[in-house]
């Protein structure tokens, strides 16, 4: 579980009271234990242990440079694409550690997918777009093709706006909806986990608003983490949230509980904007 | 509580409807109460004022809930403007529905007592009085299901009535009390109801008062009719 050292709070209980955010955690779909990370001989994770809830959201929070875009990048691999980067230690995920070297990185990429602080259409039509991920792993006839991607734009809360352009340029969109193009995309080839990493950093707060009803839909199929430098964004989203600082993980709890009363120092100076 | 136009964010929504029906719910049971109570010195029905008391656990367990989901909704939600003024008005009421629910537990207890006395005097004016209360304390928690403004306004006006009742059976009680002291124990026993009562009322007002704020954004002015004019009040013996 996590590496947090639990002080003997005496907080308010929030168990009886149901609402927003989640009041139990469930099971862990990936385990991240005793991770490193490594930019060369610069250790920039140090000995984390955290759950990702399945079908929950964890939202990641910490100052600039406290390692919460580095780990999530970890989890599906993007740091092979660059030599000299090197994670060790286990991140479980259905009994085996992804960052074995003997894992297929391919297939891991299809089944935890990422969705990027900008949002990157490809230069080709809308439905071109969807269908790209889906080829490199599917083989769907035609109509199946079209089934999954009307799914995948409906699930992404984009379907009615774009069903009369699927075969117009993606660049045409607007940011907001390029972004849920984005989340179309990953969310087309079927994941379980889905990677956020700042989504919504440079959309207007309306935009903002929508994608953060789409993640609280989407939760219901999918395992998904957040890293967002705006806390209050992982306050709306989030049912659990990790607080990072300088590669370590400060304190992980319910978001309730981490906005309410949180255990450790450090978080409660964080999240009351008394340290930047 | 309700706004016209739906949130961007459904749960949000609904978190505002929870809020909502806590209160009402609250409210139904203290309405009960108060009702429970009158019941139980008009008729002199100890079941009556034993219901009473035994409801105030709920409310109390109630106002705790509403409090945290109050707490919870300001840091997971940072609402602003009118949800903003609906969230915190959740907690002030909230606050008053557990006096009044006290209150009328209260009022409940001191019935059980009064039912050792006969009474040669009638309970009209008490039973008056009561009877004011449960209809304005009705039209508040209605008021605050549906954001009435206008249900509001009545209550907040109405409570110069209850005070002058209040007025009445103040004079009314002490003159029973200098006429014979056996009237001491029992009419300072009613008398502790009626300021109960009174103070329910006031309580409903403050009810008012803070529903149109978080609605309209604007206070009521400050020249609220009161009329509990009894903390001047000097009775003399004619020598």
């Amino acid at each position: 579980m996590s590496a947090t050292t639990a002080s003997q709070g005496t907080g308010p209980s929030f168990s009886g009271v149901k609402g927003h955010g989640a009041a139990t955690i469930n099971a862990a779909r990936l385990a991240i234990s005793n991770l490193d990370f490594f930019y060369g001989d610069h250790r920039a994770l140090k000995s984390i242990n955290l759950d990702l809830p399945e079908r929950q959201v964890t939202g990641m929070i910490g100052p600039s440079g406290c390692g919460k875009s580095t780990l999530l990048r970890v989890l599906n691999r993007m740091y092979d694409l660059y030599p000299g980067q090197r994670a060790t230690g286990q991140v479980m995920m259905d009994g085996s550690n992804i960052i074995d070297a003997k894992v297929d990185v391919n297939s891991l990429r299809a089944r935890i997918g990422m969705v990027f602080q900008k949002p990157t259409p490809f230069p080709m039509t809308v439905s071109e777009n969807i269908a790209f991920g889906v080829k490199l792993h599917e083989k769907l006839s035609k109509s199946a093709m079209e089934e999954r991607i009307e799914w995948s734009l409906t699930r992404a809360a984009l379907w009615g706006e774009v069903k009369d352009r699927l075969h117009t340029s993606a660049m045409g969109l607007s940011g907001g909806q390029q972004q849920r193009l984005c989340i179309a995309r990953t969310i087309a080839v079927r994941p379980e986990v889905i990677l956020l990493d700042e989504p919504t950093s440079a959309l207007d707060p309306i935009s903002t608003l929508k994608i953060e009803e789409l993640i609280d839909e989407l939760k219901h199929d999918f395992t998904i983490a957040i890293v967002t430098h705006n806390m209050q964004q992982a306050a709306r989203c989030a049912d659990q949230v990790a607080f990072f600082y300088l590669g370590e993980m400060v304190e992980c709890a319910p978001a309730v509980q981490i906005f309410t009363a949180p255990k450790q120092k450090r978080t409660q100076e964080y999240v009351t904007g008394r340290f930047g | 509580m309700s706004d016209s136009t739906e949130h961007l964010v459904k749960s949000f929504d609904a978190d505002l409807k929870r809020l909502r029906d806590m209160l009402t719910e609250m409210g139904g049971i203290v309405e009960s109460q108060v009702a429970l109570a009158s019941e139980a010195i008009m008729n002199r029905d100890s079941n009556a004022a034993t219901r009473a008391v035994e409801e105030d656990p709920k409310v109390d367990l109630l106002e705790r809930e509403v409090e945290q989901f109050v707490i919870r909704m300001l840091a997971l939600r940072q609402p602003m403007a009118g949800d903003l003024r609906r969230i915190v008005a959740a907690l002030k009421i909230t606050g008053d529905l557990e006096r009044i629910g006290d209150y009328a537990a209260n009022v409940a207890k001191r019935s059980i007592v009064l039912g050792q006395y006969t009474l040669p005097y009638s309970l009209t004016g008490l039973a008056h009085m009561g009877q004011m209360v449960q209809e304005q304390l009705k039209t508040i928690i209605d008021a605050i299901g549906t954001s009435d403004t206008e249900k509001a306004i009545e209550v907040w006006r109405s409570d110069r009535v209850v005070d002058d009742i209040y007025n009445a059976l103040f004079r009314e009680l002490i003159t029973y009390m200098m006429e014979d002291p056996r009237n001491i124990t029992p009419c300072t026993h009613l008398l502790f109801i009626a300021k109960n009562l009174e103070r329910i009322g006031d309580h409903t007002t403050n009810i008012a008062e803070t529903i149109y704020y978080a609605v309209e954004g604007e206070v009521l002015p400050d020249t609220r009719p009161k009329g509990d004019s009894s903390a001047y009040a000097v009775i003399r013996v004619k020598e």
